[in-house]
């Protein structure tokens, strides 16, 4: 591992204002992404923030919203009793990751920032243009059954590998942002994470220095039927092939409304816009979530090892809809 | 750097590089090798310490990040002579084999039962609006909770069994 400076400091602003003035800098929070690549040289930050001091890590709940804070580690969040009552799909996706463990230290900004599992991308000797842009990509000829099948380019194909991210696209959260000059802004969820076009190493909007500070979720009354489901290779700690958070809002048969993300298959946390218009006025039959899945995957472009998702998440959908019409809330 | 780390209720001033996971300072700072080092890359639990009353990944953790925090190792969990009842139930049931990823176990299974009697739920619970508890709790439930522990020894019948006696023991008590 490379070494580096490890800084302790007082407040959100100092630490932004400490990463904005050092180019090689980096904000630690969980660790369970950044250690990880340290140790193989994927990521060589020359100096550390840690943000988990900063006070950043409460949620705050009121009656219209709750408020994250971004140091709130993915266990807190998951099993907090209004995120359980009112968000299903978010306390079941953050479930559905990893292990108690990794979830005990991963934060919620860290899970949003989190780095794809593509193994071209863990390998320093492997050609990837997101850890160095104009590589290459050896994922694309390569070992390729992981990989996205929406929102990928011939630049790159990786997979965004969050579950909790695709619960928050579909819940249309907010992520607050502090700049290093002390000003703030926000980013609406679904335009934060960057498909990868001919630019993969630009992955997500933050410009460099910019702190997350909180994600705030507004009230949605129909999540209460919503539903994660989650298809994967083995039943505990590994990564999606494929899944569907889904929203229902149902007036008897009809559907009012519907949402849908998709997770395991795409290059960022994806929300399947075209399917949940199809779906208003439909009846919420298994035939229509078919129909809507047709929809979500009509864009999709499988490779020689990954084909199969684009069937396994039409699937996918199917069952996560059904899942949440016949649920008794 | 320097650093200080309350470890089993002992405070060390620490000297260290600041890449020092605290897994490696356990293990060759503090002479505490209970602790097992399986991969060093965050997939098999065999390194799991409590953190202030979580259980986490010490080969992932930095020890410049857990300043002024307390971790427990699979040193502190006795009183003397006096097993823990995880420890106890590990014994009775025989759920290790070579033993390498034990001390981890049983550190997870320790945060499992407290996890159960906050009432929290799995990805397994059928509807996580529900509270669990341990009178009710299936074995599927024990697996999911402990599935960052591997065991290549694949003791894993035993291990349900040392936390599933634990979990009825609080029933009975």
């Amino acid at each position: 591992m490379k070494a580096f400076t490890f800084e302790r400091l007082a407040s959100a602003t100092d630490a932004s204002i400490a990463v904005a003035a050092h180019p090689g800098a980096m904000f630690l929070a969980g660790g369970t992404t950044l250690v990880d690549l340290m140790k193989v040289d994927v990521l060589t930050p020359d100096t550390i923030v840690d943000v988990r001091p900063l006070g950043l890590s409460s949620i705050a709940v009121s009656d219209d919203a709750i408020a994250i804070g971004a140091a709130v580690t993915n266990s807190q969040l998951a099993w907090h009793p209004v995120v359980r009552d009112r968000f299903p799909v978010l306390s079941e996706a953050i479930l559905s990751g990893a292990t108690t463990q990794i979830r005990n230290m991963a934060t919620v900004a860290g899970n949003i920032l989190q780095r794809t599992r593509c193994p071209y991308f863990r390998d320093v000797h492997a050609s990837c243009n997101r850890r160095q842009p104009g590589s290459g990509c050896d994922a694309l000829e390569g070992f390729n059954r992981g990989h996205a099948v929406l929102g990928v380019s011939d630049h790159c194909i990786a997979t965004h590998p969050s579950d909790m991210c695709v619960a928050m696209v579909v819940l249309d959260a907010d992520v607050h942002i502090l700049r290093s000059d002390g000003s703030k802004h926000s980013i609406p969820f679904g335009a934060f994470h960057h498909a990868p076009g001919d630019t993969p190493h630009v992955e997500v909007a933050l410009e460099y220095g910019e702190l997350i500070t909180h994600i705030v979720i507004s009230n949605l009354p129909a999540a209460r039927r919503s539903h994660y489901l989650k298809v994967r290779d083995r039943a505990s700690y590994e990564f999606a092939l494929a899944a569907a958070a889904v929203v229902l809002d149902l007036d008897g048969d009809t559907i009012r409304a519907a949402r849908l993300g998709l997770g395991g298959v795409a290059s960022k946390p994806w929300r399947a816009f075209d399917a949940e218009h199809f779906l208003i006025g439909r009846t919420a039959s298994d035939e229509m979530f078919r129909h809507a899945a047709e929809v979500a995957l009509a864009g999709a472009v499988g490779r020689e090892h990954n084909h199969f998702k684009i069937e396994l998440a039409k699937r996918a959908i199917v069952r996560a809809f059904a899942t949440a019409r016949d649920a008794n809330v | 750097m320097k650093t200080n780390i309350r470890v089993n209720g002992a405070i060390h001033e620490l000297s260290i590089d600041p890449r020092l996971t605290l897994l490696d300072a356990l293990r060759e700072v503090l002479n505490l090798t209970g602790t097992k080092k399986g991969c060093d890359q965050g997939a098999c639990g065999a390194c799991t310490v409590i953190i202030e009353g979580q259980r986490v990944l010490s080969c992932l953790t930095l020890v410049a990040a857990c300043e002024g925090q307390h971790v427990v190792t699979i040193e502190g969990l006795a009183k003397g002579d006096e097993l823990h009842p995880m420890q106890a139930a590990f014994l009775h049931c025989d759920g290790f084999q070579c033993g390498y990823c034990t001390p981890g176990q049983i550190l997870s299974a320790v945060c499992a039962v407290q996890e159960v009697r906050a009432g929290v739920p799995s990805h397994v619970t059928r509807d996580v609006r529900q509270t669990v508890d341990s009178a009710t709790l299936t074995d599927e439930e024990i697996r999911e909770r402990m599935s960052g522990n591997l065991c290549r020894c694949a003791a894993y019948p035993n291990i349900v069994a040392a936390v599933r006696q634990v979990l009825a023991n609080e029933v009975r008590s």
